[in-house]
């Protein structure tokens, strides 16, 4: 039987401020994983801690609510022993770019053929307010007692550097936009990476709705004012065609320029991505030929309650 | 002991060889029947600082090392200045006679501690601070002095061999020592030539190369040497006898127990494990197609303590091995773990704390720590092991109390059985069961992972099976595993979870908590690898007709409490015997039994206790000439 857009939702109460951008992103996710008609017991979604973090309860799958900036730990190792299984991981910027920044960067490494979504609020909203990573240098948003003393993260910049091997940026209140974004990334052979910007509407008084839309720009022009704009048009080939360190170089740096786009003309879609990286399933296969046939969620291990490993021959090394 | 109880000593810098000579000379010994106990020490370092091996070989089972070295081999200055003392009386010390005039002060890797009392030792003797100085101190206590040129006999051997490179090849230092020791011991020299073929397989010319130098420096010893009383010339073979380093319990342990998927930060000394579990990925499964093993080496232990987790979920047998540091990371998960019930064995190979501590030496400092890991009330296994084979045996009693149980587990174990190298039995998978208790295959109908059962243990889904959708949070949860902050699911779900530590006391084997050596007036509590010395220590005693009693703690949370209570019931003395300064098993013995130590018997110098010193400290208790609290420092 299809599964419908309503098969993916819990009847979990939804506890997110009225108007709250996390909505668009749940939509989005629930939406995409209908499109590609993922069995409900193939997928996990891993989840971070704060507001994001509720994220898994609200979709109908299995769902794992893991720790603070530890989401991608969790998922990898799901991930990597049972590789079957559809693996999206989200969680906050705080969650994601401040105390899980490691993670972050060891996860871009590996290249496992996963999924992670970071809601990005440049905000810590279940703390009352206070500045995450992406929160620019010197800005005040309410409930910060004085500006900002920190320079941001780039996320798009930091995944590309990192190694991550499929990079977008969406936007929470253009949900069919994302839900797209969220279909290519979890059909990217390798990990990807999703930046959402995702207004907080209760402690984020700078980077609203309105700004986003380019409200305070329109009154200065009577041109095109919205901040976001879609790489897509005019045309941005973000795709490493051929394995070549020119061609890798350029999509690269390309990249990086775009990623450091950002007060007026705010770009969203697919920065950057490259399928001629090994995945780490490739690397396992490499020296463990039957692992994506045998992964260890699948492997017999025992016969009436005895173990069917045979160690003999390493027991025989070892004898005098 | 029986007829035959030799202690070996190898000592040089980090780097030297040290190692590889004494992993020869353990094998050749037994492989001429020997039963053997090795005990390796380090400093963490890479190259330069001292480091030896101290191999104990008898006609009997031994499980410790012992004070005296009957026999030292050494190829540098520092080796014989920090353990000359060691040697007995009427043992001996092979040394590089290029070596008489060195001074103390010559030798920069001596800190000005041990300086300072070797110092005040050979001034009040009236000795020069010379290797000359310290080996007319033994010479004068009995031992003998067995003299050689390195640098001659490398160049004798290069003249001999037309190959003038010889003279200066020093790495092969360690090669000599060994040969010389075979020779004047009287062992045969094949065993030994045939592992440097093993260890140069790569490089024949070296290895034909050291193998001159073996044979040469041989025949030196037996032609040149004879006032050695001691030789080692074989004794009846036990059938079914291996060989083995101290972390192969453990890792050969994971594979047959069906642990798939281990995750690890590198740590001294811990990593030996995931490194061994790594080089034997592939495993042969009988009637089946090959397994894997899949190990990780993460960013950090938290990344090592989640992934386990997450690859646990699926239904695979997950673990980590890991050190005190690496374990106080990884607390914040292993709470997750209690509270979502999956089932994770982390092997806890503990060293000298706190802190860095000391970051190569032993100390089972983390027996509190353990018991009391993470945030909030949530039930876990903490299981000690008391020496390698035993280790094997234990590490599929903890994927099964993990699976039956769905808790977390934290089996203890210790650098001094990790740098152990020992004779025992050959390991017999077949004596390990596997039981994963409610792990589901198949699912029909409305599943709910956190269901409300009779004994608190609910059927354990795993991401990925049909129908068997469920969810995991680390906040509090309803049966679904959905967040909840209702007061009486509250109450319903820790009592749930907490229940299971009744059950384990109650359905655990009790022979599998706590084993028993005898119980008399003066009986000794005490948990993991202090077993071995305890062990011999009591036979030593024995012999004199002295009984003392021993249990051997292995369960130590939950906690045994009536059993230990009931087995110590005609015990009027209890000693505590622990590798670490404030007791801590003597802690929660008391806080659980009621009762208090009237002993105890510690050490805290970062070096293993031998039986030797255990001896002697419970001659001073039967004596009444000891204190309350007896500290050990025997060892370099």
């Amino acid at each position: 039987m299809a599964l419908k857009l309503a098969d993916y939702k819990t009847d979990v109460h939804n506890d997110w401020c009225p108007g709250c951008g996390d909505f668009g992103i749940v939509n989005a996710l629930q939406m995409a994983l209908a499109e590609m008609g993922i069995e409900r017991d193939k997928a996990t979604i891993f989840s971070g801690i704060g507001c994001s973090g509720k994220t898994s309860h609200f979709i109908n799958t299995y769902g794992v609510h893991t720790l603070h900036g530890r989401v991608l730990t969790f998922a990898q190792g799901g991930k990597l022993a049972n590789p079957e299984m559809t693996v999206v991981a989200v969680g906050g910027d705080g969650d994601g770019l401040g105390i899980g920044a490691g993670h972050f960067v060891a996860a871009g490494r590996r290249n496992v053929d996963m999924t992670y979504i970071i809601f990005d609020n440049g905000v810590y909203g279940l703390t009352k307010g206070q500045a995450s990573p992406t929160l620019k240098l010197g800005e005040k948003t309410k409930s910060l007692p004085s500006p900002n003393t920190n320079y941001n993260v780039n996320p798009i910049g930091l995944a590309v550097a990192s190694g991550f091997t499929f990079v977008a940026r969406g936007y929470s209140y253009d949900v069919r936009h994302l839900k797209d974004l969220i279909v290519k990334a979890v059909r990217h052979k390798g990990l990807s990476f999703l930046d959402v910007l995702q207004p907080c509407p209760t402690y984020n008084d700078i980077n609203t709705r309105d700004w986003y839309a380019g409200v305070d720009l329109a009154q200065e022009s009577i041109e095109r004012h919205a901040r976001i704009y879609k790489l897509e048009d005019p045309h941005f080939d973000p795709t490493v065609h051929y394995d070549d360190d020119t061609e890798v170089n350029e999509k690269i740096s390309q990249a990086m320029i775009k990623s450091l786009e950002w007060g007026n003309k705010i770009p969203i879609g697919i920065f950057y991505q490259n399928e001629l990286i090994s995945q780490y399933s490739t690397r396992l296969t490499d020296k463990i030929p039957n692992y994506l046939e045998n992964p260890p969620a699948k492997q017999t291990i025992s016969e009436n309650g005895l173990p069917t490993t045979d160690v003999s021959a390493i027991l025989d090394s070892l004898r005098v | 002991m029986g007829s035959v109880d030799f202690t070996w000593l190898i000592g040089g810098p980090q780097g030297s060889g040290v190692d590889s000579g004494a992993n020869v000379f353990s094998k050749v010994c037994a492989e001429m029947g020997y039963h053997i106990f090795g005990k390796r020490e380090f400093y963490s370092n890479i190259k330069g600082e001292h480091s030896y091996f101290a191999v104990r070989v008898s006609d009997q089972e031994i499980r410790s090392n012992v004070n005296d070295v009957t026999l030292m081999a050494s190829f540098d200055a520092e080796t014989i200045f920090r353990h000359f003392d060691e040697v007995s009386s009427g043992g001996g010390i092979i040394y590089d006679s290029d070596l008489d005039k060195i001074t103390t002060d010559e030798v920069h890797t001596l800190d000005n501690y041990f300086k300072e009392r070797l110092h005040q030792e050979l001034e009040s003797k009236n000795k020069p601070f010379t290797i000359a100085g310290v080996l007319e101190i033994a010479k004068e206590k009995g031992v003998h002095l067995y003299p050689v040129s390195f640098r001659e006999i490398l160049s004798n051997l290069a003249e001999k061999t037309e190959n003038p490179k010889l003279r200066g090849l020093i790495r092969m230092f360690n090669v000599l020592a060994v040969s010389l020791s075979l020779g004047l011991i009287k062992m045969p020299l094949d065993p030994l030539l045939l592992s440097i073929d093993s260890i140069f397989s790569k490089k024949p010319q070296i290895a034909e190369i050291n193998k001159q130098a073996a044979d040469f420096s041989y025949d030196y010893a037996k032609s040149n040497f004879n006032t050695f009383q001691y030789s080692l010339t074989g004794t009846t073979k036990q059938p079914d006898t291996i060989l083995v380093q101290g972390h192969f319990g453990t890792s050969i342990g994971k594979m047959v127990s069906g642990c798939r998927f281990q995750s690890y930060y590198p740590i001294t000394p811990a990593s030996d494990e995931s490194v061994y579990l790594e080089s034997n990925e592939l495993l042969e499964i009988q009637n089946d197609r090959p397994g894997s093993t899949i190990v990780i080496q993460t960013e950090d232990e938290i990344s090592a303590m989640g992934m386990m987790i997450g690859a646990a979920l699926t239904g695979t047998r997950s673990s980590t091995s890991t050190s005190g540091p690496g374990f106080a990371l990884m607390t914040e998960a292993l709470g997750w773990a209690g509270i979502n019930e999956v089932p994770i064995v982390i092997t806890l190979y503990q060293r000298s704390g706190p802190s860095t501590g000391l970051p190569t030496r032993h100390g089972q400092d983390d027996l509190l720590f353990a018991v009391n890991a993470g945030h909030g009330d949530f039930p876990k296994i903490v299981y000690a092991s008391g020496d390698i084979e035993e280790s094997f045996y234990d590490t599929g009693r903890c994927f099964n109390y993990a699976d039956v149980y769905q808790i977390p587990v934290i089996h203890m174990m210790d650098k001094f059985l990790s740098s152990s190298v020992v004779t025992c039995k050959r390991f017999d998978p077949k004596k390990i069961s596997i039981d994963r208790g409610l792990l589901l295959d198949k699912i029909d109908g409305e599943y709910r992972r956190f269901a409300f059962t009779e004994d608190g243990i609910s059927p354990r889904s795993r991401l990925g099976l049909d129908n068997g959708v469920f969810w995991n949070t680390g906040d509090e949860s309803d049966e679904f595993g959905h967040i909840t902050e209702d007061p009486q699911v509250r109450i319903k779900m820790m009592d749930k979870r907490m229940s299971r530590l009744d059950l384990v006391i109650k359905r655990v084997p009790q022979e599998e908590q706590v084993v028993s050596f005898g119980i008399y007036d003066l009986t000794i509590i005490s948990w993991g690898s202090t077993k071995g010395p305890i062990l011999d220590a009591l036979s030593m005693l024995k012999k004199e007709g002295i009984d003392v009693g021993f249990i051997q703690i292995k369960l130590i949370h939950p906690f045994p409490s009536e059993h230990v209570k009931s087995l110590l019931k005609d015990a009027k003395t209890i000693i505590d015997i622990e590798a670490n300064h404030s007791g801590q098993l003597g802690k929660i013995f008391k806080q659980n039994v009621t009762r208090e130590i009237d002993y105890f018997i510690l050490k805290y110098t970062g070096r293993g206790m031998t039986s030797t010193e255990i001896y002697d400290s419970l001659k001073k208790i039967v004596e009444n000439k000891a204190n309350k609290r007896e500290v050990l420092s025997h060892g370099a």
